[in-house]
Parts: structure tokens; C-alpha cells; sequence
């Protein structure tokens, strides 16, 4: 028995944890094992095929490059809303920290919808944009600056409790010995947030590989050009391809669950380097 | 003024030098949420108004709307106290007890998140669409779960599982057992120490995950859009209703329905500011 004695004398074990691992099963394991069954259905040269069709490969090379651009988008401007709202105070400043959750909280079909509208031909934005000759509507700019706008609170909310312990003291110290401001927020700063802009970049990029609701709209869904990894495993679904689909499916949540895992094991070492660091 | 302020203010200007830095940034900021947050905000309601009052209300309460809407509740009210019991569970086993399988539960619980809601929803046709495992066992028996209300509140419910569980498993971590200790070393139940004393504990946690996960449940659009088959006002959540006005050139009855979920969405943020402010340690 590893359980504490402490412990022995709460009630509950047994039921929660059936209850825990039956439900979990039930709604979580059960249903996402189907994908991986179905696969197994197929041979190898099907799945090879099915999976690196041109379409299926611009699809991939779309999902990854926008959701790339947007990520690295968001570590930038979260870095710097972060930084304002944890050092600065100004008029306004509780009503931009409490929107800054918004992307997360508004259903992504009203982002998508929105975002269309303002960004089309005719719209708030769109006019002025497409005065300067820039189209965003329809085009991969605007499948990025959908993403984006999904990924704003990640960085923004990983940063921000860092930022808020480091103490201040230690640039003061750097400030002191006659580092200029941006010597100190490149050699004291940066190297104290990088995990934190790390994991919020990985968040952001996660999240915005799987994201539907906000794209779809924008998009225009052109096949080869504007069309994402998710509607194309819903054209394939809508063709009654279900092993095409399946394929596509397992391809995607391979490639994210490693990216996931692989930002893990780069987090773990950065965080060992920090700590190893003399003084830190 | 608090000495802290006196600090941070201090520091705050020998690292970003001059005032135009510090009034730089702050204008960046503003005006990337400004972009980006706020004028999508207004976009939203002045669109859906832009018919006048009446078109408004006339999209809001057309029968298709109103099914939409009802359709949406329900998936709410089902996969909303479906997933607080499991957030409970979890997260008294989780906190309390040392056992095998922990982490490994910890890092399952998190999977819905790190699944695109298009699988999540690809994966209950899968299971019982027509060529799906279960397919002709209910086709035998005339039951429809794709395609229909029964495919809308799974995919829901799978969607938000990890929110309370999430949200409550961190403060149950925080409180420690001490009072449930004695609360059963005094006699009372396990139930009535559960209801009575951990409850009461992690009720800001608790109403948190609730209101994140009651916000997905009702906004939730790839998963639902998947097994829905879009039988209008008979499969179609409010989400789902927006989409087919939009595609139906019907702007102004789009964002009448966008700006209800729209409302949802600003609600959910005052209560999580409402609960950080009620949860701070005083």
C-alpha cells in the first residue's frame, strides 16, 4: 500500500476512483479509441495514400504555417500586454486585463463571423486594407489572423504570474551597474520568462492546429489554397469517406501529441538550466 | 501609498527610461486589444442591430431560433452536472489520496483539450454513425444518435469534460484535510463531511469550472457541427443557427443570434472576475 496513514481515514477512495475511471472511460477512452481501431482497418499503402494526397499535403502545409505564424504572433503581443498590464497603471487598465480572456470565452463561430465581416472587402477593416492592396478575407493571412486572435490569452496568461515574482530588485541591481533597459530585459528578463513564453507558444500553437470555428468562416475553404486539416477531415466525413477522414484524423493528433510532448522534454531542460544557473 | 506601488512604480520607470517608452507601449497595447478585442465586441452588437429593434427581435424569437436556443440549454443542462460530478470525483481522489494511476489519470483528464473538436466530434460518428461500429445495431433498433439530439449532447459533454475538474482539482490541492479529519473523527459521515465541509471549501473553484464549462457547452461549434447534419430547427444549437443565417446572406440575423452568445461570453467574464475577487486571500 503506497497510501499515506494519514490518509486511510477519509472516506471515498473506491467510489471515486471507479466512478472517476468509468466515466472517464466511457465519454474520453472508448470514443477516441474508435479512431485508432479504424485505422488499424486499413493497410498500410491505403493510409500512405490517403494521407499525402496534394490536397491532404497543402491542407498540412496551410494548418502548420498559419498556426506557426500566429503562435509566434502571440508571444510577441503577449509578451508586451503582459508586461503593461502587470508594470504599468492607466486609465482602462482592469477592463483590458479582464477582456484579455475573451477569445476563450466567446463561442468561436461569433470570432469567426466577426473577424469575416470586419476583414472582408466592404468591411470596418477590410476597406482600408484592401485600398493598400492587402487581402486578408478568403486568403492564408486571414486563416492567421483568426488563429491569433484564438491564441491571444496564451501567452498573455502564462507570462503574466511570472513577470508579477520576478523581483524587481534584480533589475534595479542590473540598472545599478549601468546596463541600459534593454540590456536588462534581454540578460535578466528574457531568460527568466522563456519557459513561460515557451509553454504559452506551445498552448497557442496546440490550440491553433485543431481550431474550426474561428477559420472556417474566413477561410473561404478553397481546396489546395485556404482549405485546413479539420474541414478537410469534414469533406472527407461529408463524402461518407469515413477511413479517409480517420486517416487524416490520426495524422493531425500524431503530429499535435508530439509537439505537445516534445515542448514537455524542452520545458523540463530549460527549467534545469535555470535552475542550474549560479544565483538564480 | 502602499509601498509596493512606491516600487513598482520606481522600477517600472528606471527599466523602460523615458515616459514616451512607457506611454509607447501602453498606446501598442491598447491598440492591439483595441483591434483585436474591443472593436469585434462593438462589431458584434452593431451588426445585429443594424435592421433596428424589431428585425432584432424578430430573429431572436423566429421558431427555428427559439429550437436552436432550447437545443442549446439542453446540451448545457446535461453535460454541465454530468461533468461536475466528475470534476468532484476526480478531484477528491486526485488531492486526497496517493495511488497507481494517478499521474496518469491527472494527464487523461486533460486529453479533451489537446483534441481538435472536429475529431471529437468525428470520433462519435465513428462509434454510431451509420457505418460506425454501433451503426447497425441502432439503425435495427431505430434509434438515432447522429444526426440528432443524442450526438449533440455527447460531443458536448466530451468537449467540456476537463473544465470543473480542472478549475477544482488546484483549490482542493491548496485546502488540505484537515477539517474533513476532524469532521470525521467527530462522527459525521463521509457524505455529510463531503457536503458540509470540502464542498463549502472549493465553492469559488467550483462555480469557476461551472461557468467555463456552461460557456463551451452552449458556444461549442466543431465538435457539434460534425454530428449535427444541420436539420434546421431540429439539430441545429444557436452556434449552428448563426452559421446558417451567415450563409444564407441573413448578416443582420447571424449577429442577433452571435450577440446572445456574445452576451454569454461577457457574463462568463464578470463572474470569473466576480470569483478571483471573492477567492483572494484577504
Amino acid at each position: 500500500m503506497s497510501r499515506p496513514a494519514r490518509h486511510r481515514v477519509l472516506p471515498g477512495f473506491r467510489l471515486s476512483l471507479g466512478f472517476s475511471w468509468f466515466y472517464l472511460g466511457l465519454i474520453v477512452l472508448i470514443p477516441l479509441s474508435s479512431l485508432f481501431l479504424r485505422t488499424f482497418s486499413l493497410s498500410w499503402e491505403e493510409f500512405w495514400g490517403t494521407v499525402t494526397t496534394p490536397r491532404a499535403l497543402a491542407a498540412y502545409r496551410l494548418s502548420f504555417g498559419a498556426s506557426l505564424a500566429a503562435a509566434l504572433a502571440n508571444v510577441v503581443f503577449g509578451l508586451l500586454v503582459a508586461w503593461v498590464l502587470v508594470r504599468y497603471r492607466f486609465p482602462g487598465r482592469d477592463v483590458l486585463e479582464s477582456l484579455v480572456d475573451l477569445p476563450f470565452a466567446l463561442p468561436t463561430a461569433v470570432a469567426g463571423l466577426t473577424l469575416t465581416t470586419l476583414f472582408s472587402a466592404k468591411g470596418w477593416y477590410g476597406q482600408y486594407l484592401d485600398a493598400l492592396g492587402l487581402k486578408v478575407a478568403y486568403t492564408s493571412v486571414g486563416v492567421a489572423i483568426a488563429l491569433t486572435f484564438i491564441g491571444l490569452p496564451f501567452v498573455v496568461r502564462t507570462v503574466q504570474p511570472v513577470l508579477e515574482d520576478i523581483d524587481v530588485d534584480v533589475e534595479e541591481a542590473a540598472a545599478t551597474l549601468g546596463a541600459s533597459p534593454w540590456q536588462t530585459f534581454r540578460r535578466v528578463l528574457l531568460p527568466a520568462l522563456f519557459p513561460a513564453l515557451l509553454s504559452g507558444f506551445t498552448l497557442a500553437f496546440a490550440r491553433a492546429l485543431g481550431e474550426y470555428g474561428s477559420v472556417v468562416f474566413i477561410s473561404g475553404n478553397m481546396p489546395l489554397r485556404t482549405e485546413i486539416v479539420p474541414l478537410l477531415i469534414i469533406t472527407r466525413l461529408e463524402q461518407f469517406d469515413y477511413a479517409g477522414a480517420t486517416a487524416i484524423a490520426i495524422v493531425m493528433l500524431g503530429a499535435s501529441f508530439s509537439l505537445l510532448l516534445a515542448v514537455n522534454l524542452l520545458h523540463r531542460w530549460s527549467q534545469r538550466r535555470l535552475e542550474a544557473r549560479p544565483g538564480a | 501609498m502602499h509601498p509596493s506601488t512606491l516600487v513598482l512604480r520606481r522600477s517600472a520607470r528606471s527599466l523602460s527610461g523615458p515616459a514616451f517608452v512607457r506611454w509607447g507601449l501602453i498606446g501598442a497595447a491598447v491598440l492591439l486589444l483595441g483591434v483585436f478585442l474591443i472593436v469585434p465586441l462593438v462589431a458584434v452588437f452593431t451588426f445585429a442591430f443594424q435592421k433596428g429593434w424589431e428585425a432584432y427581435v424578430a430573429a431572436l424569437t423566429h421558431p427555428t431560433a427559439l429550437a436552436a436556443m432550447r437545443l442549446t440549454l439542453l446540451a448545457a443542462v446535461i453535460a454541465v452536472p454530468f461533468n461536475l460530478v466528475f470534476g468532484l470525483a476526480a478531484s477528491w481522489l486526485i488531492a486526497r489520496f496517493q495511488f497507481r494511476g494517478r499521474s496518469l489519470l491527472m494527464t487523461l483528464i486533460d486529453l479533451p483539450f489537446s483534441v481538435s473538436p472536429v475529431i471529437a466530434g468525428l470520433i462519435f460518428v465513428l462509434l454510431f454513425g451509420r457505418q460506425g461500429w454501433l451503426g447497425p445495431w441502432l439503425l435495427d433498433h431505430d434509434v438515432r444518435v447522429i444526426f440528432a439530439v443524442p450526438g449533440i449532447v455527447l460531443a458536448t459533454v466530451f468537449v467540456t469534460f476537463p473544465f470543473v475538474a480542472r478549475e477544482v482539482l488546484p483549490v482542493m490541492e491548496a485546502q488540505g484535510s484537515d477539517e474533513e479529519e476532524a469532521a470525521l473523527t467527530l462522527g459525521a459521515s463521509g457524505w455529510r463531511t463531503f457536503l458540509t465541509v470540502t464542498l463549502p471549501k472549493v465553492k469559488w473553484g467550483v462555480l469557476y469550472g461551472v461557468i467555463l464549462c456552461n460557456a463551451r457547452a452552449m458556444g461549442e461549434f466543431g465538435a457539434v457541427s460534425v454530428v449535427s447534419g444541420h436539420v434546421r430547427g431540429v439539430t441545429t444549437t444557436l452556434p449552428l443557427h448563426a452559421e446558417i443565417l451567415y450563409n444564407e446572406y441573413d448578416l443582420a440575423g447571424a449577429f442577433a443570434v452571435a450577440s446572445l452568445l456574445t452576451l454569454l461570453a461577457l457574463v462568463t467574464l464578470v463572474v470569473k472576475k466576480f470569483v478571483e475577487w471573492r477567492s483572494q486571500p484577504s
